[in-house]
């Protein structure tokens, strides 16, 4: 057998960062116009206006418009783990398939039941018989994305879980460590009320084209104020969690937080750089001079963000790759070579423990294995991810996210004054390219930041990825590249079409 | 419970949800007879509204068919989606393109025309079901791969535990005559639900006498190939385990594997019997009762039990479920591609919620379909 051939890596690497990216362009409206439309709706029973049904049934039908394509992208995602991560599948199948099944069976079928009665059953239901259908889809929806957000939040920080050297795997032995992981309630959080913006921004945007055109102002306004009551809360929500996903990431993945923030050397009283310019082509594990032309800091920020108080240590990519200082634990760090040393070791244990008769080398692998991944990789500068992406997409989300809180707050203020300014209503409606990329940022943050590793410290790509012709994964990497970018395109149009169209006649007063 | 108690149970419940996805794959079938029963685009688009109103429910069975598989059988999805790269990747893009083609078929600037959304729904219900069945048939008839979990810890080599060894990666499927005639039978299957289900939901008199005059020539020709593909399987040498390890050692060749299966199980040889002869039941109702409606319900219940049946034929009783031409010691049974004892309990514990799913979906569909649908409906449609 010959080893792992580089480039089936990157290419499978880059299928799936394609495939969840497209997937992603429709999740969070899914999750945030969905609320909306559920929270219309509810108006709309409660007082009976026919205005508030037909504000739904708009906005309802831009969802069924993007749900569709969500749909269609997620099903490949599910699937990939199989086909291009297939040791992956294996070495923690056992763990990471049973929030995936949980989801088919509690939260798929949920949705895609109550789906069809959403859309088809305005006449066939009653009132609230239909809005629970409504509520009921959404819930599936967050559901869903509950249980793939555990999923993923155990590739980042992977509790409730052993090694079992006789089935060569790892093994779940506690669902609720997995399941109620404090990293995946934070990462659900941050990233379902971050979906909620991207809706509320949507729906104030689209509301804010028809005010610039002068139509159906009556529908733009009800719409803009729901929207942001309901946008000024979620992004309120997504700064507090955010604050606390940064605090995990700062326990538990310091090599993505040293990324995100471009801190070569750590120490105390570290600031975070509020904007910056990182010179290109840097070696970030070695550089030789200052990585940055140009940045602007708030003293102790990151001090402040990652162990909440503005004296706390930081560890630098430098620190985590040489090790040496005293991490929170009290213990003095390892190096990435130590690290790389004891990952051998567990490896060698592996494969003379006999599966796991050989009582001696079966506790030198359990004595290892928290550093198991590290025995795969070549050189410690594999270690650090790719900075410049990670930093940058990290300064996108942020200052993006305050710009949302700032602009759903200035809207609350304005009331129906918005629709005098043009100006503003431009803003708004170019809001809208802004939330998706935000959006987009934060899981760039989450997943180029972790690299390496499909599963942290645990297993690196190179030990993960499915033995494929490179050829074959390359031309699947074109396909959906071809595939996805035309049906967006598709949707795009159609989408601006309806809207251009607008809502039914009895929106208006 | 058990640990091998709790393999079989989800190998149980694994088997359910394929069967139950082959049933529902009527709506594939479907989609291949849009130009064929709709002569008129109103005809055209209350087939679409028919089955576009169930494109879900069949997309969700096969993402839990998935989901359960992977956190039951890791080794399996590791084995299977990871080498037979290509026959997975083609059906998940058959079934990509019909998601999007439901809903953008009709809306107005939807870029690629309606002819071409439609397109798409013809080849993923033409592919979708002859894929999947070719597919499942390397479940009874072997597939190219070797396994060795060792593989993970050698030094400076691969450490991919699954390799496939033959160069199509899964298309190869096609070169086993047995795999093609159940991909076939499936496709057929899937033709003759989708009239079943046409005959009780659609108030077209011109498109129930084409269903009615079409269904002969398609019973006629799902008998040929799910009869061939039966006597290829009742008389086929396969994999049985002569002695359970995890190492997958003690695999032996058993000439009629899967009649010596039934025999040995006259539960599910009761269960297959019953299933044949309900799918015979319903196929042939409409053409002996012309008014008669409720094919479907007959049919449905019967592909139910005979795709459950063939499945626990080969999971259940010591079989290699997943058998390999390359290495028969690769071979993949129940116990040795298995998750843990304590996921598989768990996974066991939500699987009691499936009768509350299965309620709610009944509920949900009886709102819906109180009243077949009517030509004036396409027009309210969404």
């Amino acid at each position: 057998m010959e080893p792992i051939d580089t480039s089936l890596i990157d290419w499978s690497r880059a299928q799936f960062a394609l495939t969840a990216m497209y997937h992603w362009i429709f999740v969070p409206l899914t999750l945030g116009l969905g609320l909306i439309m559920c929270i219309m709706e509810a108006i709309y029973v409660r007082t009976g206006k026919e205005f508030w049904k037909s504000t739904t049934r708009f906005w309802m039908k831009l969802f069924g418009i993007n749900f569709a394509m969500g749909v269609a992208t997620g099903i490949i995602l599910e699937f990939e783990f199989g086909t291009n991560w297939s040791n992956y599948s294996w070495f923690v199948g056992d763990i990471f398939g049973a929030p995936l099944a949980v989801e088919g069976i509690v939260a798929f079928f949920l949705e895609a039941t109550f789906i069809a009665l959403m859309f088809f059953g305005w006449e066939k239901l009653g009132k609230k018989t239909h809005l629970l259908a409504t509520w009921m889809t959404v819930l599936g929806a967050t559901f869903s994305a509950w249980w793939i957000l555990v999923a993923n939040s155990w590739m980042q920080y992977p509790v409730g879980m052993e090694f079992n050297p006789e089935t060569v795997r790892s093994e779940m032995v506690s669902f609720a460590a997995v399941a109620l992981s404090p990293v995946a309630i934070t990462k659900f959080l941050h990233t379902v009320t971050s979906s909620w913006v991207l809706g509320a921004v949507f729906v104030v945007g689209v509301s804010a084209w028809y005010l610039l055109r002068g139509r159906h102002t009556d529908f733009a306004h009800a719409s803009i104020r729901v929207a942001s009551i309901f946008g000024l809360c979620a992004a309120l929500l997504t700064a507090a969690t955010g604050h606390q996903s940064g605090v995990d990431i700062a326990r538990h993945q310091p090599m993505k937080l040293a990324a995100a923030e471009g801190l070569h050397e750590g120490g105390t009283h570290v600031g975070l750089v509020g904007v910056g310019l990182l010179k290109p082509g840097v070696n970030w594990a070695h550089p030789a001079e200052d990585p940055f032309l140009f940045k602007v800091e708030i003293p102790c920020g990151l001090s402040l963000l990652a162990t909440n108080t503005p004296d706390g240590y930081v560890p630098g990519i430098k620190n985590l790759l040489e090790g040496g200082y005293v991490g929170d634990d009290g213990l003095t760090a390892l190096s990435a070579e130590q690290k790389m040393m004891l990952g051998h070791k567990a490896i060698d244990a592996l494969r003379n423990c006999k599966r796991g008769t050989d009582g001696e080398q079966v506790e030198i692998l359990r004595e290892n294995f928290p550093y198991f991944g590290y025995g795969y990789l070549k050189t410690p500068e594999e270690l650090v991810p790719p900075v410049a992406v990670t930093f940058y997409s990290f300064r996108v989300m942020v200052i993006l996210g305050g710009y949302f809180l700032a602009l759903f707050a200035g809207l609350l203020l304005a009331g129906k004054r918005i629709a005098m300014w043009k100006p503003g209503l431009l803003i708004i409606l170019l809001s809208i390219p802004l939330a998706y990329a935000a959006s987009e940022a934060g899981w760039i943050v989450a997943e180029v930041g972790r690299q390496p590793w499909t599963i942290q410290d645990l297993l690196p790509n190179c030990a993960a990825v499915s033995k494929l012709p490179v050829g074959s994964v390359k031309t699947t990497f074109w396909i959906f590249a071809v595939m996805f970018t035309t049906l967006l395109i598709a949707e795009l149009c159609i989408m601006l079409r309806a809207i251009s169209v607008g809502p039914e006649k009895n929106c208006a007063s | 419970m058990t640990y091998t108690f709790l393999q079989e149970y989800w190998w149980f419940l694994v088997s359910l949800l394929a069967a139950l996805f082959v049933v529902l794959m009527f709506v594939q079938g479907g989609q291949t007879l849009i130009w064929a029963l709709g002569r008129t685009e109103p005809q055209r688009r209350m087939l679409l509204l028919a089955t576009g109103r169930k494109w879900e429910l069949t997309f969700t069975t096969l993402v839990t068919f998935g989901g359960a598989f992977f956190a039951s059988f890791p080794l399996f999805y590791s084995t299977s989606f990871g080498g037979a790269y290509w026959v997975w990747m083609l059906i998940l893009l058959c079934f990509v393109i019909q998601a999007v083609s439901y809903e953008f078929q009709l809306k107005r600037s939807n870029l690629l025309g309606t002819t071409t959304y439609r397109l798409f729904l013809m080849i993923n219900g033409l592919l979708g079901p002859l894929l999947v069945g070719t597919a499942v048939g390397t479940f009874f008839f072997g597939a190219n791969f070797i396994v060795d979990k060792q593989a993970i810890v050698l030094p400076g080599e691969s450490p991919v535990i699954s390799r496939w060894v033959h160069s199509w990666h899964g298309l190869e499927a096609v070169l086993d005559v047995r795999n093609v005639l159940l991909g076939l039978a499936v496709l057929m299957l899937s033709r003759c639900l989708a009239h079943l289900y046409f005959l009780n939901r659609i108030e077209d008199e011109e498109i129930r006498t084409r269903s009615r005059s079409m269904l002969p020539w398609e019973i006629g020709l799902f008998l040929i190939f799910f009869l061939s593909f039966a006597g290829f399987w009742l008389t086929s040498t396969g994999l049985a385990v002569a002695s359970v390890s995890e190492a997958g050692a003690g695999v032996q060749e058993v000439p009629c594997r899967y009649l010596h299966a039934l025999l040995d199980m006259p539960v599910v040889l009761a269960l297959l019997l019953t299933g044949v002869i309900l799918v015979l039941i319903g196929l042939f109702t409409p053409l002996v009762k012309p008014t008669s409606r409720c094919g479907i319900w007959s049919a449905g219940i019967g592909t139910t039990f005979t795709v459950l049946s063939l499945l626990l034929a080969a999971g259940w009783n010591g079989g290699t479920y997943y058998p390999s031409l390359a290495d028969p010691s690769s071979s993949l049974t129940l116990a040795n591609s298995c998750s843990s004892p304590y996921t598989l309990q768990i996974m066991s514990a939500v699987s009691l919620l499936i009768p509350f799913v299965l309620a709610y979906i009944i509920w949900a569909w009886h709102a819906l379909e109180k009243s077949p649908i009517q030509p004036s409906e396409v027009d309210e449609s969404h």
